[in-house]
C-alpha cells in the first residue's frame, strides 16, 4: 500500500512539480513571441547579455537560496522564489507574520504561518501590479509625481525600521554585533549600498557566528 | 504579424503566466490553510495573519507598479508586468534589460521602441539571467528545512538561537544600507540623513504602537503595527526630503 506523504513532504512534492512546470513556461515566453512575430534571436546579443549578467545574479540567486529557504520555511521558499521581491516584501512579511503568530519557522505551526502570509502577499501584489497595469493611463503621472516620489523612493528604511526594532529590542544581545559591524561597514565603503543582497549572507553568517560563541559562554 | 511593445498577444502571454502564479499562490495558500485547520489553529488567528499581511503588502506593492511603469517606457507593458508579477525586482530586470541592450549595440537611456528581435534577446537575458532559484529551491530546499529542523531536535535552545540569528543578519545588513549615503554628510550634503531619519520615524512608531498595545490594551494594534510604522516611515519621506534633499 502506498504511504500516505507527511504535509511537509507533500509541501515539496508541489513545490517541485509548480517551480520547475513555472521555469518551463517562463522560458516559453520568449520561444512563443519568436514564433508568433517570426522573429529570430540576436545570438550574439543574447550571449554576451547573459554573459554580463548571469554571474553576479546567479552569484546572487545560491547565495539568497541558502539565506532564506531556512527563514521562510517549505512552502514560502517554494512561493517566494517564484514570485520574487523576496528581501523588500515577502521575507518581512513572512517574518511579521510569525512574530504575530508567535510561532517558530521549525515548527509545523510556523511552517503553515510564513506560507500563508508570503501567498497572501503573493496574491496582492499581483493583483495590485493587474490593476495598476489596467489603470497605467490615469496613475502614471499620481504615482510618478514629485510629490509622492520620496515616500516610494525610502520604503526600504521605513519598512526595515519597524520591523529591526522589534527583532532588536528582544535580541539585542545577538544584535549588537552584526548591527555595529554593518553600519561601519555601510557607512565606510557606500558603494556597499548596491550590493545589498550579498551583505545579507555576510551579516548572517557573522550573526551566527557570534551567537555561536555567546552561546558557548553562556552569554544568551 | 505586426510586432509591438504592447501588443494584444504579448499582453495575452504575460496574462497567462501571471494567472499561472497566481494559481500556485492560491494552490499553497489554500493547503496551508486547510493544515492549519487541521492542526487545531484557530480561524481567527489564521485570519489576522491573511488580513495583517494583506494590509502591509498594499504600500510595497504599489512601489513594485511604479517599477512597471518605469521599465514599460522602453519595454512595454506585458514584459515588465509579467516580470515583476513573477521571479524579477527592480534591481535586477533593469540591469538585465540594460545589458542585453547594451550587448546589441543600442543604449538604454536612448530606446525609445525594439523591434521583435530585439525585444526577443532582451526577454530572453532577462528570463535566464535570474534563473537560480526558482530550481535550487527544489534541488536543495528539502534538506536545508532537514538540516534545520534536526538542529532544533539536537539542540532546542541553540536552534531558536540559530533562527533569530538568520533573522538579525538579514536586518542588521538592511539596517546598515540604510545608512549607505551617510558619510555624504561629512561633505555637507545632508540627503545622506534622509533614509536614517525616516528608519528611525519608523521604528518610533513602531514603539508607539507598542505602547499603545500596553497602556491601553489596543490588542488589534499588534496587528497593523508593522503597515502603520511603514506608512508613516513613508509619509515623513516627504517633509524629511524637501527638507534635507
Amino acid at each position: 500500500m502506498k504511504k500516505k506523504l507527511s504535509y511537509i513532504d507533500s509541501v515539496h512534492r508541489d513545490g517541485r512539480i509548480w517551480n520547475l512546470f513555472v521555469m518551463v513556461i517562463l522560458i516559453l515566453f520568449p520561444v512563443a513571441v519568436m514564433l508568433i512575430f517570426r522573429a529570430g534571436i540576436d545570438w550574439r546579443g543574447f550571449i554576451q547579455g547573459f554573459l554580463a549578467t548571469a554571474p553576479m545574479f546567479w552569484a546572487v540567486g545560491v547565495i539568497e537560496t541558502f539565506t532564506y529557504v531556512p527563514m521562510l520555511g517549505a512552502g514560502g521558499s517554494y512561493l517566494a522564489f517564484v514570485t520574487g521581491n523576496i528581501t523588500n516584501l515577502k521575507a518581512p512579511a513572512a517574518l511579521n507574520a510569525l512574530e504575530l503568530a508567535g510561532a517558530d519557522i521549525k515548527t509545523e505551526e510556523g511552517e503553515i504561518v510564513s506560507t500563508i502570509a508570503i501567498g497572501v502577499s503573493s496574491i496582492v501584489t499581483t493583483l495590485i501590479i493587474v490593476l495598476g497595469v489596467i489603470l497605467i493611463t490615469p496613475l502614471t503621472p499620481v504615482l510618478n509625481s514629485p510629490v509622492l516620489a520620496p515616500a516610494f523612493d525610502q520604503i526600504l528604511p521605513a519598512l526595515f525600521g519597524g520591523l529591526g526594532v522589534v527583532y532588536i529590542a528582544r535580541n539585542w544581545k545577538i544584535a549588537i554585533a552584526p548591527v555595529l559591524l554593518m553600519l561601519i561597514l555601510f557607512i565606510a565603503i557606500p558603494s556597499l549600498g548596491s550590493v545589498v543582497s550579498i551583505m545579507v549572507p555576510v551579516g548572517v553568517v557573522f550573526t551566527l557566528v557570534v551567537s555561536r560563541i555567546l552561546y558557548k559562554k553562556n552569554l544568551l | 504579424m505586426e510586432f509591438n511593445v504592447n501588443s494584444p498577444v504579448l499582453f495575452l502571454l504575460a496574462g497567462i503566466i501571471v494567472a499561472i502564479v497566481l494559481a500556485q499562490s492560491l494552490w499553497f495558500l489554500v493547503k496551508a490553510w486547510r493544515r492549519g485547520r487541521e492542526i487545531g489553529m484557530p480561524m481567527e488567528k489564521l485570519r489576522r495573519i491573511a488580513i495583517g499581511t494583506a494590509i502591509f503588502t498594499i504600500a510595497p506593492a504599489t512601489a513594485i507598479v511604479i517599477s512597471v511603469i518605469t521599465l514599460s517606457k522602453k519595454l512595454g507593458i506585458p514584459l515588465p508586468w509579467m516580470r515583476l508579477s513573477v521571479v524579477g525586482a527592480i534591481t535586477y530586470e533593469t540591469p538585465a534589460a540594460a545589458n542585453a541592450l547594451d550587448a546589441m549595440g543600442l543604449e538604454w537611456a536612448k530606446v525609445t521602441g525594439l523591434d521583435a528581435t530585439q525585444y526577443v534577446t532582451v526577454a530572453a537575458v532577462m528570463t535566464m539571467g535570474i534563473m537560480v532559484g526558482i530550481w535550487l529551491v527544489p534541488v536543495i530546499g528539502k534538506k536545508l528545512i532537514g538540516g534545520m529542523i534536526n538542529l532544533e531536535k539536537r539542540d532546542k535552545k541553540w536552534g531558536e538561537i540559530f533562527s533569530a540569528s538568520l533573522f538579525l543578519g538579514m536586518i542588521s545588513a538592511f539596517l546598515g544600507y540604510v545608512f549607505s549615503d551617510f558619510s555624504t554628510v561629512f561633505r555637507g550634503d545632508t540627503s545622506g540623513l534622509i533614509a536614517p531619519l525616516v528608519m528611525f520615524v519608523s521604528a518610533a512608531m513602531m514603539g508607539v504602537c507598542a505602547l499603545g498595545m500596553k497602556l491601553f490594551n489596543w490588542k488589534w494594534m499588534n496587528d497593523y503595527a508593522l503597515p502603520i510604522s511603514l506608512l508613516a516611515g513613508m509619509a515623513s519621506a516627504i517633509p524629511i526630503t524637501a527638507w534635507l534633499g
